[in-house]
């Protein structure tokens, strides 16, 4: 008797548990604000997509819940790094640069991304060598040439963004590569890099595509190749008479050096699977509009996108490579 | 011209729908509040309104957001008059004349000034942009780091003889604006200084939170001490302040215009808003008859700086729209804007989206006309705040400091940054160190720096690399003309004296 009503309250209360349990096993959703933290200042490649995917989750109504963006640049990203790696509370994401990896290898900032869960890789940013529209090269090697010519106290000036990252890493490998030297000035954003290479202040640039699209459409730039292994596929017209697809890679162009950079999305330490699947789905829903699309073709990505172990092997290889430019190019911190 | 001018009347027509009219009103209402918390600049208030645009034609988006800068433009200097507290950083340099003023019961008088300079300011620069447009982006790019470095040069030498104090007390003060600049990332090795291994020292010292606290719980510190004493009250509460104001004006026509012409400037070189406001103020007080008295309470101690900078804060749009730069922190946030409408700024901008970008230059006119006269007709109403008590006020003012502080990057140590500034701010003032150079040396010293070690690195150090062209030698050749000229002319004297 006592044991049947033994059973029959175990059996009501596994019921009832698991009554309970079907909302618990329901999707991970955001219960508050969601923020999302842009290692970088506002106007860079990283503050526009991030803002980019902002107004898209706002346009389509995509979250329940508001999502704000940060700028959080301070220390070549490690504010924004160290935010994020030193919270648990899972309504927080990140925007990768190349900096997730340089950053922490150039100065010493104790993070890695291994402190961070990856939620996905958006695309990759590829990088283009440019040159002056008057610069009389019509190809990479012809402009290696030049620099070869100049003598060591006039040597051609490469502008990039930031020092020891990637627009350093890559000069540094060009120089390896080709066995020349330039004189690298470091500039704080990509537009103004473009903008200095329009004034001739600079004598070539690796900005990204999108950063002197414009100015290569007003006839001001010229690209050279891109630091990619395969040519960019958007075939079309981007002037008059080129689309991204008929810029040569270096390799083609016979400098060989490749290099992309990861725009890819992290979130807090320890956050769950469940909470990871509804990021990842959060974004493959942008990734499905219109606007995502007209923007990558914009600024001529490369739309690869892994997620899950492919997305972290991608990261560990990458962190690797990473080091050994950096090795390569003497930008570790040493103490 | 006469294509500026058709194109123009089309801007017109797209800009004066009742729609984008109700958008302008709405905007510099808000811009206006945003300007008057500290802290809380134009770059936040349009970043947080951006994703709303999204839906609205690019035009009436970017009409909505331009009126939120105009607004905080405005907005800027109604906190620096009535508490000496600025709003935002370019009004740093209107508290000079204008809180004197507002102690003197001439509140009314300094808002009218402000804000009437402002308009000039803004109007001068906007007719600038239609009729100059290509020529002024052509000058934008013959600015590399050299010519850079020459106009900070140039900021910093203008600011020579400003304050009265003992000059030792003005170097001291902007050694320590230098040292402040420095913390945090070199941008050109890419290594850290003078964090001491602090996590929180990474991002440095923000001059928002400085310009917070050195002044605005620098100052309420200061009244405390004098027992809460609130001077201004008997401040004119009419309408009648604006008309009086506006027959002075003209007189300082000379003033209003070398402030519009270096305000441009500064907003097409990447000077910006703040160092030109500073830069008028010095220039205006040199060749005034009355420049003693600046500092003092004197009306063009405000029509300097407030015109300068708002023809700056507009003018700062040119290379946004033309070079795809933003010229201010604002301005990027509107490039972000740009590029989700799906336009894309840069040179072909004014070719492809000729509504576009003619609807938002006739939109500058219109919203800095609709601008004035929401914030003249609130003159009296503004004056009226300083007859509140100060222990009603002073707890409004640092609860609405610390949120201003806050925001600037979401973090609770700038708060306690904003407090310690404000001791160093109290300090100051009992000592009488000035506090102007120190904020334009944190404001301005980390890019002065790293204009003039790129510029080194492309010479190999020589120094010579700042006489190289016409344009960089001649702003250079100004700037030590500036800086010697109290030696210069006091040579002069010598000689002259001694041959007679």
């Amino acid at each position: 008797m006592k044991t049947q009503t033994m059973k029959r309250i175990t059996q009501a209360l596994m019921a009832a548990g698991i009554a309970l349990a079907i909302p618990f096993a329901q999707a991970w959703e955001p219960t508050k604000t969601v923020e999302f933290i842009v290692p970088a200042g506002t106007g860079g490649g990283a503050d526009q997509m991030a803002r980019l995917i902002d107004g898209i989750i706002k346009k389509n109504n995509l979250m329940k819940q508001p999502m704000v963006v940060i700028n959080k640049g301070g220390g070549a990203g490690a504010e924004g790094f160290l935010d994020v790696k030193g919270t648990k509370d899972p309504h927080k994401i990140i925007i990768t640069l190349s900096n997730l990896f340089t950053t922490p290898m150039a100065q010493g900032t104790p993070f890695n991304w291994k402190d961070l869960t990856p939620v996905k890789m958006l695309a990759l940013d590829q990088f283009v060598l440019w040159v002056h529209a008057d610069n009389p090269a019509k190809t990479a090697k012809d402009y290696i040439e030049q620099v070869k010519k100049t003598p060591a106290d006039a040597r051609k000036k490469m502008g990039g963004t930031g020092s020891k990252q990637e627009d350093q890493i890559i000069t540094v490998a060009l120089e390896k590569q080709t066995g020349t030297k330039f004189t690298y000035v470091p500039y704080k954003g990509g537009g103004e890099v473009a903008t200095q290479l329009v004034g001739k202040h600079v004598d070539s640039t690796v900005n990204n595509p999108i950063e002197a699209v414009a100015q290569w459409r007003a006839g001001n730039l010229k690209p050279l190749c891109v630091f990619d292994d395969m040519r960019m596929p958007y075939k079309a017209k981007v002037t008059d008479t080129m689309s991204w697809n008929d810029i040569p890679t270096c390799k083609e162009a016979g400098v060989d050096t490749d290099y992309v950079m990861l725009r890819g999305i992290f979130t807090t330490p320890g956050a769950t699977p469940d909470q990871v699947k509804y990021y990842v789905d959060l974004l493959d829903k942008v990734r499905a509009t219109p606007e995502w699309k007209e923007f990558m073709e914009r600024g001529a990505f490369n739309q690869t996108a892994l997620v899950g172990k492919e997305y972290v092997d991608w990261i560990a290889k990458n962190e690797q490579l990473h080091m050994n430019l950096m090795k390569e190019a003497g930008f570790l911190k040493t103490n | 011209m006469i294509e500026s001018i058709t194109s123009l009347l089309q801007g017109f027509t797209v800009a004066l729908t009742p729609f984008n009219l109700m958008l302008m009103a709405i905007g510099i209402i808000l811009g206006v509040l945003i300007g008057v918390l500290p802290g809380l600049g134009g770059a936040n208030g349009v970043a947080i309104l951006l994703p709303l645009t999204f839906t609205m034609p690019p035009t009436s988006a970017i009409i909505l957001l331009s009126c939120i800068y105009w607004g905080a433009l405005f907005g800027g200097a109604i906190t620096s008059i009535l508490f000496n507290i600025p709003g935002e950083p370019w009004s740093v340099a209107t508290t000079f004349d204008g809180y004197p003023l507002a102690q003197q019961g001439k509140a009314g008088q300094a808002l009218t000034s402000a804000f009437t300079s402002s308009f000039i300011g803004a109007f001068v620069a906007v007719v600038m942009i239609t009729f100059l447009a290509p020529f002024v982006a052509k000058l934008a790019l013959k600015f590399g780091p050299k010519e850079n470095f020459s106009v900070y040069l140039l900021t910093f030498c203008a600011f020579v003889g400003m304050s009265k104090g003992a000059p030792w007390k003005t170097i001291v003060a902007m050694m320590l604006g230098f040292a402040l600049a420095s913390v945090g990332l070199d941008n050109v090795t890419g290594s850290l200084r003078l964090t001491f291994g602090q996590e929180a020292l990474l991002k440095g010292f923000n001059f928002l939170i400085a310009v917070i606290g050195l002044f605005g719980i620098g100052e309420i510190l200061l009244t405390i001490e004098e027992g809460l004493v609130f001077k201004g009250a008997k401040a004119k509460l009419n309408m009648q302040v604006v008309l009086e104001t506006w027959k002075e004006l003209p007189k300082y026509w000379k003033t209003s215009l070398r402030s519009s012409a270096v305000g441009c400037f500064m907003g097409i070189v990447p000077g910006g808003a703040t160092p030109a406001s500073f830069m008028a103020y010095g220039v205006a007080k040199r060749m005034s008859p009355d420049g003693n008295d600046f500092g003092k309470g004197k009306v063009e101690g405000v029509v300097a700086p407030e015109t300068a900078a708002h023809a700056a804060g507009t003018s700062a749009l040119l290379p946004m729209l033309t070079l795809g730069v933003p010229g201010s922190p604002t301005a990027a946030v509107l490039l972000g804007g740009l590029l989700i409408w799906g336009l894309q700024p840069g040179p072909l901008l004014f070719v492809e989206q000729k509504d576009f970008v003619w609807g938002l230059i006739a939109s500058m006119y219109l919203g800095n006309i609709v601008g004035l006269i929401i914030v003249l007709t609130c003159v009296p109403l503004f004056a009226a705040i300083l007859r509140i008590p100060f222990a009603i006020i002073a707890p409004v003012i640092l609860v609405i400091c610390a949120i201003g502080a806050y925001t600037v990057n979401n973090s609770m140590f700038d708060v306690y940054m904003m407090l310690v500034f404000g001791v160093l701010g109290y300090l100051f003032k009992k000592l009488d160190y000035p506090l102007a150079p120190l904020v334009l040396a944190l404001v301005l010293g980390d890019r002065t720096e790293e204009a003039f070690r790129q510029a080194l690195l492309g010479t190999g150090g020589d120094l010579s690399v700042f006489f190289s062209n016409g344009l960089v030698g001649t702003i250079t050749t100004l700037a030590l003309t500036l800086l010697f000229w109290p030696l210069v002319s006091k040579l002069l004297a010598m000689v002259r004296s001694k041959w007679k």
